[in-house]
């Protein structure tokens, strides 16, 4: 399992989405880039210019014909996958930290953080037009929730509500019609770093700075697992097929990481049995804290971005699959 | 309401008959009020009025010191004879302006000798009341019924023969059983059980918690609480070897509250900061002033053990460097013949240990002397010394003179057989150092010594315990001594020694080398308690963390390598193997369990963060089992008192191990299996749970999508295309042709 390097930016990466068939991976930095690989070789498809500010988001929808992106610089852009194009620019009076396509493709989740006296905002775009058609300024709905700053938001399931995850370590559950928080529940003691949905959207995963990642059911945000380690955690992804395990990964804060050894910041990629809750094996390679973490949809690669400024894309030997837990 | 005291009709007839007791008793002075300020003065020598004068005076004078006597209670009575002389009666009684003054007198001039007959005793009065009123009668004490105290003993009574080790984590004190390989078993666990740290008596009875008001001991299967002993802001305890003895020290002196205190210390223990207590009872025994600072800038230091216990518990010691011995005995407390062993120049001393043999004759009543080693370094042209003492005789055995010493160190093997100095001398330039070893063999007629050459700086040493020999670590790197330690890891090498016992009667017997290791990194030794086994270790180093098993009763499968030719004497390096090497990251501690068996390595919160937890070891040097904990603190292993067994006994073990192994043998099989048994019904549960819930939960998901009419995701389908244009390389490699050339 020999990793491909993918060294195409050149400051430190906040996120990395593989697309629906898993063959191209979306990767963008602080240095104002979206990249897109070819995920069976680590070769670059392209890059995607135009933020002027460090990226945040990135989301492709599920036919891999639109791109989305927000970014440091205020706004969320759209862009044509296939040639780089950008086809919709919407402007903010701050920052975009997540940007996610509904399961049917139609509407566009954006959030943006607040700042400067602005508050918080949900937005949801409606994005129906896709490539040809026009696009709306205004969001079809928008909301100002109150609370914890929001740090990161996934769809649920039939893109009925929007799931939030809060700066005190509390999810909430927020309907996508009506913008009501519906339920709340504080399952992590600090800020959550990363929220990715399991495939059929029923249950997620989410990783926080309290060194804890867990599984929660979306519809009651009913905390299902935990997954305890010694380390702040950034990102944490479930593996949808072959093996019940989920991928997390973090380290020490980026700040303290020149005065510790490489050993001692637990810079890995950590596979923990979903079910059993047991630690089964470690990938090493990342001289920085692991920010973001995306396993291909099949199953068989999965892919780490780091504060290093670079993606490691990790392809399954055999053997991983043929791996039977004892129990 | 209370009944009346006498009733109208039965008056009482006279004053005689009424019961006044109750207002007497109301209304009595108390003796203990109002004479905490007089003494008596006793043996005073007795006088006519011509010479009172002259005697009070006299008196009045070595009272002075004391305190200030109020004016006109200096009171010496005085009575006519059967001469018809007025006399003083022999004795007075002084009144002080304070009770501490008063204290004071007794203190300081009690045993005052006046002349060659009179010796003034010096009394409180209310002392003196208190022990006339004694009662004439004997009333025997009220005998408490004989509550059967728990076997203090009990976990040497394990089926399975295991350790038990106190691991210290964050808030949490907790009593575990080894399990090798698996999760320890709890034995006994519990939060805030100690302020600071946790230490374990050194047989094991007893475990030791610290608080702000003192000790408390622990122990028993149950791990109540057995005895504590009072002593405010305790931060260090020594047991004695044989834990009847317990020494605490404390950094705030001891204070005695003005009122209503019911600690064990009286006034006389005020400003003391070392307690010795008994164990089993608590009393306290004695209490010790720390030294004063050698110098007054110098910051109090304590080197502890402040006083070293001989190994038959029948002396303890304190040196107070550069002066003396001071030898004490116990349980009398008492300074040996009154007075301390004066020794100019004195630096450091040890007792000499016990050997089995020493420790029949102990038994039987007949106890061999102690003996301790001290040295004094070079001095007024008197060459260093080390010098072996006998106690209680104070007779010097043997003393060694030695030459351009740094410094010295003395190591005791543990039986007592050898005494080993470690001498560090310094060239005349003051730059080259180099050390070297004078081995005392105690136990031979004369003590022979003999001197062992090393070209290196020694950087530790250690006997192997009940054995014949030792083990070395020397560099000769030049970082050494000028870089902060911990910084640079030094090049070191390590050293094994052995007794050559020679071959004829008349060879001298001598320590020989076994083998030298070069190019190491290690820092530390430790012998297994059981000998044979030794493990190396580099500590407190920040890049290397290793540990190496060696064994130095090897035996080589091959029989080859038994017979070296050399004069059909066996070769002792073909023994030394290493048997594993390996690293615990962050290791700050180890210790081998009691048996021999296991290490343990440990990464304490007290010196870094990283990585905190210990680490299980077998003899072999295989990992058994690792655990990181945050805020790991300490690991100790509960020891175990000495065997019980006779030599013979024990020898008969070893002939029939088979047997014994097969049982332990089954015993652990049983145990692994019973213990996978449950933790597979618990996964089983698990996975049979997240099965069921999935289930229900695609259930509701798809008749939700049903009823609202949203398509099934493309998933499936898109997954199966996948699978056909899926790119296979394949690499063919063909050989066109084959020639072969000779190349000059």
């Amino acid at each position: 399992m020999r990793p491909i390097l993918l060294q195409g930016h050149e400051r430190s990466l906040t996120q990395i989405k593989y697309n629906r068939e898993g063959d191209l991976l979306f990767s963008v930095s602080k240095d104002h880039v979206v990249n897109a690989w070819f995920s069976h070789n680590g070769e670059r498809l392209g890059t995607y210019e135009g933020h002027i500010g460090a990226v945040w988001t990135v989301d492709v929808n599920s036919t891999s014909t639109l791109l989305a992106s927000g970014s440091a610089d205020n706004t969320a852009k759209l862009w044509d996958v296939s040639n780089g194009k950008c086809i919709k620019s919407w402007e903010f009076n701050t920052a975009v930290r997540r940007v996610a396509f509904s399961e049917d493709d139609k509407n566009l989740l954006i959030i943006t953080e607040p700042r400067m006296g602005f508050p918080a905002t949900v937005q949801i775009f409606n994005v129906e037009g896709g490539l040809e058609g026009e696009h709306s300024n205004e969001p079809e709905m928008i909301v100002h929730p109150e609370g914890p700053k929001i740090t990161v938001a996934a769809w649920g399931a039939l893109n009925k509500y929007i799931v939030a995850g809060r700066e005190n370590g509390s999810v909430a559950l927020i309907d996508a019609k009506t913008g009501d928080v519906v339920s709340s529940n504080t399952v992590h003691e600090a800020t959550l770093t990363d929220l990715q949905m399991s495939t059929d959207r029923t249950y997620f995963i989410t990783s926080s700075k309290d060194k804890t990642a867990k599984l929660i059911e979306t519809a009651t945000l009913r905390e299902l697992k935990s997954f305890s380690t010694d380390t702040p955690l950034n990102s944490a992804a479930i593996m949808p097929k072959h093996q019940e395990f989920v991928v997390i990964g973090g380290g020490q804060e980026a700040m303290d990481v020149t005065r510790t050894s490489a050993r001692q910041g637990k810079f890995e990629c950590r596979f923990w049995h979903k079910i059993l809750e047991e630690e089964v094996g470690r990938v090493r390679g990342h001289f920085g804290p692991i920010n973001t973490i995306a396993i291909h949809p099949d199953g068989r690669s999965f892919a780490s971005g780091g504060e290093d400024g670079y993606v490691r894309v990790h392809h399954f030997d055999d053997d991983f699959f043929t791996f039977k837990f004892q129990i | 309401m209370a009944p009346p005291r006498f009733d109208l009709n039965n008056l009482p007839e006279s004053e005689e008959d009424i019961d006044f007791s109750d207002i007497e008793e109301r209304y009595q002075l108390s003796f203990e009020e109002g004479f905490d300020n007089v003494v008596v003065v006793d043996n005073v020598p007795e006088v006519n009025e011509a010479k009172e004068e002259k005697l009070i005076g006299f008196l009045r004078k070595i009272f002075k010191n004391v305190g200030e006597i109020r004016p006109g209670h200096f009171v010496m009575p005085k009575a006519v004879n059967e001469k018809g002389e007025l006399m003083s009666k022999g004795y007075m009684f002084i009144e002080f302006e304070t009770a501490e003054q008063a204290v004071n007198a007794v203190k300081l001039i009690d045993g005052y000798k006046m002349d060659r007959s009179h010796t003034l005793a010096v009394n409180r009065f209310t002392d003196v009341e208190k022990y006339t009123n004694v009662e004439e009668d004997f009333v025997a004490p009220e005998e408490i019924p004989f509550e059967e105290k728990e076997h203090l003993k009990s976990w040497l009574a394990d089926e399975m023969g295991r350790d038990q080790m106190v691991v210290y984590r964050g808030n949490e004190v907790s009593v575990l059983w080894n399990m090798q390989k698996e999760q320890s078993h709890v034995a006994h666990s519990k939060t805030h059980w100690t302020e600071t740290y946790v230490q374990w008596s050194p047989l094991g009875t007893y475990l030791t918690t610290f608080h702000q008001q003192g000790i408390a001991l622990w122990g028993g299967e149950s791990w109540n609480k057995i005895i504590r002993f009072v002593h405010p802001g305790v931060k260090l305890v020594d047991y004695s070897p044989s834990e009847r003895y317990l020494v605490s020290w404390s950094n705030e002196p001891i204070v005695i509250p003005e009122d209503n205190y019911h600690g064990p210390f009286s006034t006389e223990d005020e400003g003391n900061q070392i307690a010795i207590w008994d164990v089993k009872s608590g009393a306290l025994l004695r209490t010790f002033p720390s030294l004063a600072p050698t110098s007054p800038n110098a910051r109090p230091t304590v080197s502890w053990p402040v006083f070293k216990w001989s190994a038959s518990e029948r002396y303890f010691a304190r040196l107070t460097p550069g002066v003396q011995i001071s030898v004490y005995e116990a349980p009398s407390m008492g300074l040996l013949n009154k007075k301390s062993i004066k020794v100019d120049g004195v630096v450091d001393f040890e007792w000499a240990p016990m050997s089995d043999a020493d420790r029949e004759l102990a038994k039987s009543g007949k106890p061999k002397d102690d003996m301790l080693a001290y040295w004094t370094p070079e001095a007024n042209n008197q060459p260093a010394r080390v010098t072996l003492m006998s106690i209680p005789t104070q007779q010097i055995v043997r003393t060694k003179n030695l030459f351009n010493v740094a410094d010295c160190k003395l190591h005791w093997q543990n039986r007592g057989d050898f005494l080993c100095v470690k001498v560090d001398r310094q060239a005349k330039n003051k730059k080259v150092t180099s050390s070297n070893l004078e081995v005392f063999r105690v136990r031979e007629k004369d003590i022979p010594v003999e001197v062992v050459e090393i070209k290196e700086t020694i950087l530790a040493f250690a006997w192997e315990p009940k054995g014949e020999r030792f083990a070395i670590i020397t560099t000769s790197d030049p970082n050494f001594g000028s870089a902060a330690p911990g910084t640079t890891t030094l090049k070191t090498s390590a050293s094994f020694y052995y007794l050559d016992k020679g071959k004829g009667k008349d060879t001298l017997q001598s320590f020989k080398l076994i083998k030298t290791l070069p190019g190491k990194s290690c820092n530390t030794i430790f012998w297994s308690p059981k000998g044979r086994n030794v493990v190396l270790a580099t500590l407190r180093s920040q890049t290397v963390w290793d540990i190496e098993f060696y064994d130095l009763d090897f035996e080589p499968l091959d029989s080859q390598a038994t017979k070296v030719p050399t004069g059909g004497e066996k070769d002792p390096s073909a023994y030394l193997r290493l048997l594993a090497t390996g690293e615990h990251y962050g290791v700050t501690d180890i210790e081998w369990d009691p048996s021999g068996r296991f290490l343990a390595t440990s990464a304490s919160v007290w010196r870094h963060t990283m990585e905190n937890g210990f680490q299980l070891w077998d003899f072999k040097g295989q990992l058994l089992y690792k655990e990181n904990l945050d805020k790991f603190k300490q690991l100790i292993w509960r020891p175990r008192p000495r065997t019980l067994l006779s030599k013979d006994q024990i020898k008969n073990i070893r002939k029939t191990l088979k047997q014994y192994s097969e049982r332990f043998d089954e015993m652990d099989m049983m145990s692994s299996s019973q213990v996978s048994s449950a933790e597979r019904q618990r996964r089983r549960k698990l996975l049979e749970d997240w099965t069921n819930w999935r289930k229900h939960v695609e259930a509701d998901l798809a008749s939700e999508r049903a009823a609202i009419g949203a398509p099934a995701p493309a998933l499936a389908q898109a997954t199966a295309s996948d699978e056909d244009n899926e790119e296979v390389d394949e690499w063919v490699e063909e050989v066109i042709d084959e020639k072969e050339e000779i190349v000059a």
